[in-house]
């Protein structure tokens, strides 16, 4: 689809699949507004995101964000070309929120739908940043909701497949939990990376299903042998030192993650590894799998944070794809699917 | 004009013409309309019946004058989807979207002393009492026991809305509502008067009717009157316990 005016075309992009109202607009894989509304504080005093809260922040969100992204990229409704909406995973009621809107300005504008899955959003969005992906690369997104490992073919014609996830928590859900443990905010992701900087990694915390050949994660044992040591301090009378606790936990997150990530590139020959999602943000996350990817050969791409943790313009990024890609759109019947699988 | 209601297991869509002859500005012409009853799919079937109701009437979305929306009460998942679609489809074509309390969408088509109940889930109704199609009560949500008790209370001598099917022992004490009185034959007593559908039903509609509710949104979007805020009637809090103190691990 080319534009009279020899611009490609223009995509939204709406991402409401847990606590961020997300929505983007991208034309010719450049990034022309990425507007963005959260509900975390209101799930802070909850310890974690409450379904029917985000839900509610999402409906009230949705059409002024949407709003906002179009003053942003200096558009009017009328100007854009396709609509892409995050189909699933994620939670069931916030996710219907963006696709029903999504539809209502598909069916409004007389333009195509495309449903995509959060997770090849999540891996699209790093070609708004670095340009096209190689075919294949690996994929590891790790947040608040996933920690997975992916084998990705072209975005948009392919099915993403996976090699592994987490089997019980995922890594962001443990770090909000052990932040807890050490009485520091929802989410725990920043609060620990800062209090890890001023520790040691010296406490010999478990690495959940390392060197069991898979690419499986595990961090449920993790996060209770980092309560079970703290209580064991405190039962002592001890102080607990807060950053070697975080330092060290940390440490095991990151040591299973990027090894695993650079085990999979190397097993499937690949030279390129993108990770993405809310913990991507992660400074050690960021500087092992660095040190780790550049003694293998591979090549590390990693999206600015901002783009890391979920938002609209990965959703507009792989639409984008899609559109360029002239994958059939999706009908206006499209469900939302709370636990959508890859293919 | 579009409206759409989504506060019941019905999905419901009309086409409403509002150009009535000056001095009606409540009455709603239906070109077309249609409804499906599945509690658990609206958000796949509002659109297509849009689509479906727009087609089949042959009028483009760029045709429309406005939307409205019933904004509940009704169970919150499918609620939001009609909101949000409502609030999304006017906002792409730069029309106005008007909400309108979704229990007016029964009791906006009855006449005398009518109590409006549907189904809140949790062994609750959603409720509210209506005068010649007004409302005088609620909306608000009670045990069905007591809904008939604030109903009484209210003045309510007739009760309708799929909530009395559930629970019909509590409204024993009532009667049948009846629908809209007949339009008066002189126009200008319409002039200040109630919300009309034409052609009226007999009977109060069995769901709330998005035509009722553009009828009643009418005099506001004739007059150019700005829409209030699109905020969803739930009458209730989110469930959300906050955590306790971390647990101790070791037995
Ligand atoms: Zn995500």
């Amino acid at each position: 689809m080319t534009r009279p005016n020899g611009r490609g075309p223009l995509v939204l992009g709406i991402e409401t699949s847990c606590d961020e109202t997300g929505v983007g607009l991208v034309r010719d894989g450049v990034l022309l507004a990425d507007a963005l509304a959260s509900s975390v504080d209101e799930h802070a005093r909850y310890g974690g995101v409450v379904p029917e809260i985000a839900a509610r922040a999402h409906l009230e969100a949705m059409v002024p964000t949407i709003e906002r992204a179009l003053a942003e990229a200096s558009a009017r409704p009328a100007d854009i070309d396709a609509v892409a909406v995050t189909a699933g995973p994620g939670l069931a009621g916030a996710l219907l929120v963006g696709v029903a809107a999504a539809k209502a300005y598909a069916l409004a504008l007389g333009v195509p739908l495309y449903g995509v899955h959060h997770l090849a959003a999540h891996v699209a969005v790093d070609t708004l940043e670095h340009g096209p992906l190689p075919s294949p690369s690996v994929a590891l997104l790790v947040s608040g909701g996933h920690s997975s490992l992916l084998l990705v073919e072209d975005l948009a014609t392919r099915p993403v497949v996976s090699l592994g996830a987490t089997v019980d928590d995922a890594a962001g859900e443990a770090y909000d939990k052990v932040a807890r443990l050490l009485g520091m905010p929802f989410p725990g992701g920043p609060p620990i990376d800062r209090a890890a900087r001023a520790g040691s990694p010296t406490i010999p915390f478990p690495r959940g299903k390392a060197g069991d050949g898979s690419y499986d994660f595990s961090f449920s044992g993790l996060k209770t042998a980092v309560a079970r040591w703290i209580e064991a301090r405190r039962l002592a009378g001890e102080p607990v030192p807060v950053a070697d606790v975080a330092a060290s936990f940390q440490e095991a997150v990151v040591d299973v993650l990027t090894a695993k990530a650079v085990a999979a590139a190397t097993a499937h020959g690949v030279d390129t590894l993108v990770i993405g999602g809310g913990v991507a943000a992660n400074s050690r996350l960021r500087e092992l799998a660095a040190q780790r990817c550049e003694r293998a050969g591979i090549t590390l791409r990693v999206p600015r944070p901002g783009l890391c943790t979920d938002n609209g313009a990965m959703v507009a990024a792989l639409g984008s794809l899609a559109v360029a890609a002239g994958v059939p759109p999706s009908p206006l019947g499209l469900p939302a699917s709370s636990t959508l699988p890859l293919s | 004009m579009l409206a759409l209601d989504t506060s019941t297991p019905a999905c419901s869509v009309a086409l409403v013409d509002l150009s009535a002859p000056a001095g009606q500005p409540g009455v709603a012409r239906v070109l077309r309309a249609s409804q499906v009853v599945d509690a658990r799919r609206h958000g796949e079937l509002l659109s297509p019946l849009m689509r479906d109701v727009l087609a089949g009437a042959g009028v483009k979305a760029a045709d429309l004058g406005g939307v409205v929306v019933g904004l509940g009460p009704g169970p919150f998942t499918s609620l939001r989807v009609g909101i949000v679609t409502g609030a999304a489809f006017a906002a792409a074509l730069g029309l106005p979207c008007h909400g309108v309390c979704s229990l007016d969408g029964i009791g906006g088509a009855t006449s005398g002393r009518v109590g409006v109940v549907t189904d809140a889930r949790r062994r609750e109704l959603f409720w509210a009492a209506y005068t010649d199609g007004r409302r005088t009560t609620g909306p608000a949500v009670d045990a069905p026991a007591r809904v008939g008790e604030l109903l009484s209370a209210a003045g309510a001598t007739a009760v309708t809305g799929p909530g009395l099917t559930l629970y019909p022992d509590a409204f024993a004490g009532f009667a049948t509502a009846a629908g809209p009185a007949p339009a008066p034959a002189d126009a200008a007593e319409q002039a200040g008067g109630r919300a009309r559908v034409v052609p009226a039903p007999a009977a109060p509609p069995a769901y709330p009717d998005p035509a009722v509710l553009a009828a009643l949104a009418a005099p506001d979007l004739l007059a150019g009157r700005a829409p209030g805020p699109l905020t969803a009637i739930y009458l209730r809090r989110p469930d959300a316990a906050e955590p306790h103190p971390p647990k101790a691990v070791t037995a």
